[in-house]
């Protein structure tokens, strides 16, 4: 039984207090929601590099077997193509229920060459659901070492002018690009960094001990560019990027076609399936899904958030918003929602209801603004 | 000088003659964060006291904004249509919302002077 329900705090606590973070409780962490601003956080991001205490969400390593045993046995459990992951590569992907519903997503890494932990996979999943995915993998995988990794910070450098200000630490800019991932040294501290991110820039992300994380940490706030950026930013920047949320904008009803994010299936799966929620999800790929995750942007200031209602020319409700906010970048609403596959064209007129007042905008393309990965190695 | 009174929900009333000009409290702004948005009520609107008037939009949240009295909306800050950061940048003085014929300012006694809401933020 779990009586010790009081919040964590991550080794980054002091710092973030230090630096004047607004603390809140968030996923049964003390994280900070904003420290300057979130506006200026935000732009600072876009235009800047901005430094992200991401501690909170849960690591998971497996290992215990070869790498092909135990990606053909994960492949059972979710739909990206897992054993054409190449050593130190990363993909995307969901955990899926029975009915192919989603139940997290999450990012796979397998082990970088040439390191001790060249054959451990690691998973990193979302803060909420991480003891719910530790026991559904733990179950289905008992033949592997399953283990959710504690004594770790992740922490996330993100913005143009992160490959700049690492560069000055590591060598790790000049060697990975999006989507890749190694052991490797930073300001000396061991470090596992990925050139990855939930912002739609370019950046990184380290997984560093406890113990050496504050200090990694001051290093790179001390670089000119960097500034801490706490949670509301964070969420600002992933919704410009058209980038879901778990538990919001994709939940266990609803399944990875209708979300649009049929790329966490890999090509081969879509054939073969053997996942759980194959059956389900290989058939709505065949007949196509009845609604879908769309960007709108809305005229006026006025933000149609998460919960608003979108109807029709006869005030039918037909669909509802997921996330929204004010766009730093843009200065205007934008949001994500689901709508009928008939209503979900770019280009197509939408409503939403907003306390009860009319609020007109249209389907826009994803992401709303640019994203600047690196993809390759100049 | 204009005497102000406060809310225990944060928004302030400044007395103007018979009118009170409303508003949020900086302490309020600075809880909110950056505004984006402000939803105005209509002038001519009869209100009484505890009605949810306006709507303040962060990037973050929607947070309503109680009238802490009661008469009719006279004017309304329509500045904020399109520059809602003024409630951050002065949120008691160029940032405030709406302007009230007071009809009852006996209702003033049961607000906070500055020295009480200092006290109720700190």
């Amino acid at each position: 039984m779990d009586l010790d329900k009081e919040n964590q705090k991550t080794s980054l606590y002091d710092l973030h207090i230090a630096h004047g973070g607004r603390m809140v409780d968030f996923c049964g962490y003390i994280l900070p929601i904003q420290f300057q601003g979130i506006v200026a956080e935000h732009k600072h991001v876009r235009q800047n590099a901005g430094l992200f205490d991401v501690s909170h969400m849960g690591q998971i390593s497996i290992s215990g077997a070869d790498f092909d045993t135990m990606a053909v046995a994960l492949e059972a459990l979710m739909p990206a193509d897992i054993l054409s992951l190449k050593k130190g590569e990363m993909r995307y992907s969901v955990l899926l229920n029975k009915n192919g519903g989603i139940e997290d997503d999450l990012i796979i890494t397998r082990g970088a060459k040439g390191h001790e932990d060249e054959d451990i996979i690691s998973i990193v999943v979302n803060a909420a659901t991480k003891n719910n995915d530790l026991a559904i993998l733990q179950n289905e995988l008992s033949e592997l070492d399953v283990v959710l990794e504690t004594g770790r910070s992740l922490i996330a450098l993100q913005g143009p002018k992160a490959a700049e200000v690492i560069g000055r630490h590591s060598s790790v800019a000049d060697e990975l690009i999006f989507m890749q991932a190694k052991n490797s040294k930073i300001a000396g501290f061991d470090v596992f960094v990925s050139r990855s991110g939930y912002t739609g820039e370019d950046g990184f992300e380290i997984c560093v001990d406890d113990e050496n994380a504050p200090a990694l940490v001051e290093i790179l706030l001390n670089e000119n560019e960097v500034e801490p950026i706490g949670l509301g930013a964070r969420d600002s920047l992933r919704l410009e990027a058209g980038l879901c949320l778990f538990g919001h904008d994709m939940n266990k009803n609803i399944d990875p076609i209708t979300a649009s994010i049929i790329f966490a299936i890999g090509k081969r799966r879509r054939s073969d399936g053997g996942f759980v929620g194959a059956k389900a999800v290989l058939e709505i790929l065949e007949i196509g899904a009845e609604q879908k995750r769309v960007g709108m942007m809305f005229e006026g200031r006025m933000p149609v958030r998460e919960g608003a209602e979108l109807i029709d020319e006869n005030d039918e409700i037909i669909g509802y918003v997921t996330s929204g906010t004010s766009s730093p970048m843009l200065e205007a609403p934008i949001a994500m929602g689901y709508l009928p596959i008939e209503k979900s064209k770019i280009g197509t007129g939408v409503c939403a209801l907003v306390r009860s007042k009319k609020v007109y905008g249209s389907v826009v393309k994803m992401p709303f603004v640019k994203q600047n990965y690196v993809r390759a190695l100049s | 000088m204009s005497d102000i009174k406060y809310s225990s929900d944060h928004e302030y009333v400044k007395i103007d003659g018979g009118n009170g000009i409303i508003g949020v409290s900086i302490y309020a702004q600075e809880q909110l964060g950056d505004i984006v948005y402000v939803e105005l009520p209509n002038v001519g609107e009869d209100i009484k006291k505890g009605d949810e008037i306006a709507v303040i939009e962060s990037v973050k949240a929607a947070s309503e904004l109680y009238s802490p009295v009661s008469g009719t909306i006279v004017a309304i800050n329509e500045k904020l249509n399109d520059e809602p950061a003024f409630v951050n940048l002065d949120a008691e003085g160029e940032g405030w919302i709406f302007k009230v014929a007071l009809s009852n300012v006996s209702e003033l006694d049961e607000l906070m002077n500055e020295a009480a809401y200092n006290k109720h933020i700190s």
